[in-house]
């Protein structure tokens, strides 16, 4: 491996673990210079893992290029090339990991397996400012309350069974809704729930700081089959329902680690009834509220790239052979030597 | 409601704590406060059905064997609870700083004391080290049954286990390992081998439980 200079320069990151292909660039200290993502749409149902990571293969040579156009920067001047490695979707963590490999060995630059998890709180921190927060980092595919703890983020709720975003999506699926590029299910259910009026109930499922959303999604798709409820209504009872129960485990969370910051991060972060209530209990607490910026709230590259800088920063790097991609990486299981 | 002014002891996350008097005796009133990020039928419903249904568990609790405050007055239409005081320390605050063997009795203890509650029925529901008091005799008081329920079911044991484990992990991650499973030592002398081998096994498979999409869908 050659070094180019004892100070990193600019860190590629590559994410690809879900329905998202993405390709962020940073510099040392956290400058974003590029941030390409390639959304896949499925034509009905769910993210198909084989066809997401074959929309992956397809759109990365586009979006590697339009990063370094934006970037202006070139291949040979990057440091270090960073990859989701986990958790995730096999297939579309394959790919990404194969393109990372081959480009790290083509550059003959360090290989940085990033975790997921790590990169959605270190992006939300760099974006926000926040030093030490609870965070609660919601998705398609997580749900999780962290709080960094001796050399690590210690998971202190999560979900049970299915995600927060998951269940938000799967009930718009069901209600025959349709998402598209820029315009996800939960921004389509959002838009539908404010002009929800009535609160239909159905079950709260809190389980000291962990909460469990699948009772909740049977329940409400029941109710939409009855069509005795108008969809508005439905919408906004989920909501409320499903953003409650994440609300009181982190508020939970926030009253055991005395923290003085909340983050919000992750794709429903985005969602502006969520950020209320968040904030509502940020405040009630004499803590800060942080949400991470909507375009670094979806799986991002950027966050990939800072969170492998981060890690190279310190002496941090994959070697080629052992950067097998971990399909269940959880996130109380990485070091994070750069947190104080 | 007490008989001198009550001073607020601890900013909960979904109750405040009062220190107060109720006829000469130390209490403690805890009182759920609304909370106006969520819509006030759901608040209602939540605060109400916590305030009566947490005595109730206590006292179960009680008559199963398992130290806890004793309930004073319960005031549905101000969801607040009148209770003992109890004198002593957060298991929380001392697991860290007392000997091995010392660390691994009192874990025994609280096995024995989670075994004594599933035998009945009772889910305590939030089984952390905060929710444990230690007091000078040595006997260990629980305490927060808000998120409780009554069930014979081996799935709710589970994740009661499931809880107590992931307290563990998040607040004493130097001795996780050693304290769950002196945890289970303890349950098991209550409930026995068998019963205890089912319930590890729910708590197994509570884990492996989806939390990430891939495995989910390799289930289905």
């Amino acid at each position: 491996m050659k070094r180019k200079s004892a100070e990193p320069k600019y860190c590629l990151g590559i994410e690809s673990t879900a329905d998202d292909f993405s390709v962020g660039i940073s510099t040392s200290n956290g400058e974003i210079l590029a941030n390409v993502i390639s959304a896949y749409v499925p034509e009905e149902g769910g993210i198909h893992p084989r066809e997401a990571a074959r929309h992956h293969a397809e759109k990365a040579s586009q979006v590697l290029g339009e990063a370094f156009r934006r970037a202006e920067i070139k291949a040979k001047d990057l440091s270090a090339i960073a990859f989701s490695q986990g958790p995730g979707l096999g297939p579309c963590l394959r790919t990404g990991a194969t393109i990372a490999r081959a480009l790290a060995h083509y550059l003959r630059v360090p290989l940085v397996g990033v975790n997921h998890c790590v990169a959605h709180i270190e992006i939300g921190k760099l974006e926000t400012g926040a030093r030490d927060p609870v965070t609660l980092y919601v998705s398609g595919g997580n749900t999780i309350v962290a709080a960094f703890d001796s050399g690590r983020y210690r998971v202190f709720g999560e979900t049970l069974d299915i995600a927060l975003g998951n269940c938000i999506d799967v009930f718009a699926r069901e209600a025959g809704l349709r998402q598209k590029a820029g315009m996800p299910f939960g921004a389509v259910v959002e838009k539908i729930a404010v002009k929800g009026e009535k609160l239909v109930p159905l079950p709260y499922t809190v389980k000291g700081m962990d909460a469990s959303f699948s009772g909740l999604l049977t329940a409400a798709v029941n109710l939409l089959k009855s069509k005795e409820y108008r969809l508005e209504d439905l919408c906004y009872s989920l909501q409320e329902t499903a953003f409650s129960m994440v609300t009181e485990i982190t508020e939970r969370a926030l009253a055991h680690t005395e923290k003085r910051e909340v983050l919000l991060t992750g794709g429903v972060a985005a969602n502006k009834r969520l950020q209320f209530m968040v904030k509502a209990i940020a405040e009630e607490h004499n803590a800060r509220f942080c949400v991470v910026p909507s375009e670094y709230a979806v799986d991002n590259g950027a966050m990939i790239a800072w969170t492998g800088m981060l890690a190279y920063k310190h002496g941090i790097s994959t070697p080629i052979e052992e950067s097998f991609v971990k399909l269940r990486w959880r996130l109380e299981e990485v070091d994070v030597p750069w947190v104080k | 409601m007490g008989e001198v002014k009550p001073y607020l002891m601890k900013k909960g996350a979904e109750a405040n704590l009062y220190l107060t008097r109720w006829h000469g005796k130390k209490a403690v009133i805890k009182k759920r406060l609304p909370k106006k990020y969520r819509p006030t039928q759901l608040d209602e419903r939540i605060r109400v059905y916590r305030t009566i249904h947490e005595p109730q568990l206590m006292s179960e609790a009680k008559k199963a064997g398992v130290p806890t405050p004793t309930i004073f007055l319960v005031d549905v239409n101000e969801t607040a609870i009148i209770m003992e005081f109890i004198e002593g320390t957060q298991v929380k605050l001392l697991l860290s700083d007392i000997t091995r063997s010392k660390r691994e009795n009192i874990c025994v203890k609280i096995g024995e004391l989670i075994g004594k509650l599933h035998e009945k029925g009772i889910i305590h529901g939030d089984l952390t080290t905060s929710n444990m008091i230690l007091n000078r005799e040595g006997k260990i008081y629980f305490v927060d049954f808000g998120l409780g329920e009554k069930t014979m079911e081996l799935e709710a044991m589970g994740v009661d286990l499931h809880l107590m484990k992931r307290a563990l992990q998040s607040t004493h991650f130097r001795f996780t390992e050693e304290c769950f499973n002196a945890v289970i030592e303890g349950y098991s002398k209550v409930l026995g081998k068998e019963k205890t081998e089912s319930v590890l096994e729910k708590v197994r498979e509570i884990a492996r439980r989806g939390r990430y999409v891939a495995e989910r869908r390799e289930k289905a």
